[in-house]
């Protein structure tokens, strides 16, 4: 950082002469020290993972949630500083909500990332305020079926909505990552957090993208992401692993984002165990 | 020229005449809702022992018209209970999308309930995470709404049931009009409903002893029986039909029914009205 001390890193909406907003970058750095985050998107659903660090043993195991749950179908995680992410959260729920007011529907996952990088870029713009110190995680499962417009009691025409393509599908897993300048992407798998590096080369291994589109499914992702956070995972530290998982409305969650069930989850930590134990081995 | 601000905009008095405000009085009676205008007519419901069923044709009227034939009445919550709407249909539109942030909201609060693992012990699985909404909260939720909504003379014209379980887990089963009144009892039944088909399920469900011995295929039984005679003697009533059982299991609503072994035969019998002479 051979820039520091010129004077512009002090504020937000000044760029350095080389074309870089350092505030920006030290948001980024905010982000370098939080727990890891995962995202898989798979073949019939996401699943969202996050190291959470024990910052004290007074603190009641498994509760103080960080995945949170958007709407009904989205979640969110995060790494950096935690109060940020929360704000992020609250303003998730309101994008969602206006939405719903607005279309009567629920909002796509794409489109509450637009939002969202929307609004965190608008964070990197002014004096007065200061970029997100998060990089958050967003999946979701878009209903692939016809929904029902919110409060509809019939059933409307029989020639269905206008625009449709027959053979064209809709819906499905969505997974973005959004970072504190504001920039999202839409990834097959995204990591962020201390153990980044360690993660997405991890994720990289994974068939997430193959022609024919992810071959993983939901369960295997589960125990992939368990898998994952303890490969990233910085030993002498002790934490504890959230894990919730999106299916569509034929899988286990039926569209919903929810905790992965407890019974799955210890699996999946089992055998994440087992497989650090194997290399410790080797 | 007149350049005050209030005349901006407005016709000149000297060329056009006085300018008549009369359409601009604020003051007068309000005028909310006064009459429902598109309406669903009965909704009825019997506990049995292990819960609730609950029916309402799929009809909704336009006054006489059978307006619409495939409207939906019964609306699941949370598919731990069941809201079942009479009257005003666009507010029941209204209440169904209110409830709809109801239940997203609940999600957000018991942040992602567990997903109920298929190898878990079914009666453990089912029961609503601790802390949700059941029919009762709900129940007490939609009284307080209605209530208020009919204070402010801007009442939601719906006569509303609402099944599920308690807190105990206990079948529960109550009512709220569009004043707030809230009844409960084993059996209930909105609109003509109330007249026709009450009785007939007090027969079987008189009290809440009577309604713990009934099983659930008895309880459809009547409720079906009971949706016949209603079509059989409501104007304003259709002979398809939505059905939901709520039981711990969750709600099983089929929005397809059709009236079975009607026979119109005591029709014959019937003097006293139209242009007959005897």
């Amino acid at each position: 950082m051979t820039s520091i001390g010129t004077g512009y890193d002090l504020a937000n909406s000044i760029f350095s002469p080389d074309g870089r907003n350092f505030q920006v970058e030290y948001a980024v750095k905010a982000v370098e020290n939080g727990g890891t985050s995962v995202g898989i998107r798979c073949k019939d659903g996401v699943v969202l993972a996050v190291e959470k660090l024990v910052t004290s043993k007074l603190l009641k195991p498994n509760a103080n949630k960080r995945i949170a749950t958007v709407d009904r179908h989205l979640g969110v995680v995060y790494s950096g500083m935690i109060p940020d992410g929360r704000h992020f959260i609250e303003r998730a729920r309101d994008e969602a909500r206006s939405w719903r007011d607005t279309f009567k529907t629920p909002i796509a996952t794409a489109d509450l990332a637009s939002r969202m990088g929307g609004y965190l870029q608008a964070y990197t713009l002014y004096q007065s305020v200061r970029p997100f110190g998060i990089t958050a995680i967003v999946g979701g499962f878009d209903s692939t079926a016809e929904l029902p417009v919110d409060g509809e009691v019939g059933s409307g025409p029989s020639v269905g909505a206008g625009g449709k393509v027959a053979g064209k599908t809709h819906g499905g897993p969505g997974l973005y990552m959004i970072e504190p300048s504001g920039l999202y992407w839409g990834y097959y798998g995204a990591a962020t957090g201390k153990g980044r590096q360690a993660a997405k080369a991890e994720l990289e291994k994974l068939d997430l993208g193959g022609p024919g589109g992810p071959a993983l499914t939901l369960e295997e992702a589960v125990k992939e992401a368990a898998r994952i956070i303890y490969v990233a995972h910085d030993d002498d530290k002790e934490f504890e692993l959230e894990m919730t998982w999106i299916s569509g409305s034929d899988g286990p969650t039926k569209g919903l984002h929810q905790e992965v069930p407890k019974a799955l989850r210890e699996e999946a930590e089992r055998l994440a165990k087992k497989a650090q134990e194997d290399k410790v081995d080797e | 020229m007149d350049h005050r601000p209030q005349a901006w905009g407005r016709p000149r008095d000297d060329v056009y005449g006085a300018y008549d405000a009369s359409y601009l009085q604020t003051t007068g009676p309000k005028t909310a809702t006064q009459a429902p205008v598109v309406t669903g007519t009965s909704v009825i419901a019997i506990k049995f022992k292990d819960g609730v069923v609950m029916a309402a044709d799929n009809l909704a009227s336009y006054g006489s018209l059978a307006r619409f034939t495939d409207v939906k009445r019964l609306r699941p919550f949370l598919s731990t209970s069941i809201v079942g709407f009479g009257g005003d249909v666009s507010d029941m539109q209204f209440l169904d999308r209110h409830l709809n942030e109801l239940a997203i909201d609940e999600a957000y609060e018991h942040d992602h309930a567990e997903t109920p693992s298929p190898s878990d012990d079914s009666t453990t699985t089912t029961q609503p995470p601790r802390g949700q909404l059941n029919a009762a909260n709900l129940h007490k939720y939609l009284s307080k709404l209605m209530y208020r909504r009919r204070s402010d003379f801007d009442p939601l014209w719906n006569q509303i049931l609402v099944a599920g379980l308690d807190s105990a887990s206990k079948p529960f089963l109550a009512s709220v009009d569009l004043r707030g009144t809230t009844f409960s009892s084993p059996s209930l039944a909105t609109g003509f409903g109330a007249m026709l088909a009450q009785p007939i399920m007090r027969r079987f469900a008189a009290t809440e002893e009577d309604a713990a011995k009934l099983t659930r295929e008895q309880a459809v039984d009547v409720v079906k029986e009971c949706m016949k005679v209603l079509f059989y003697r409501d104007a304003r009533s259709l002979d398809r039909y939505s059905l939901a059982v709520v039981t711990k299991d969750g709600v099983e609503l089929r929005e397809d029914e059709q009236l079975e072994k009607q026979s119109w035969a005591f029709a014959e019998r019937i003097r006293g009205y139209g242009t007959q002479t005897v």
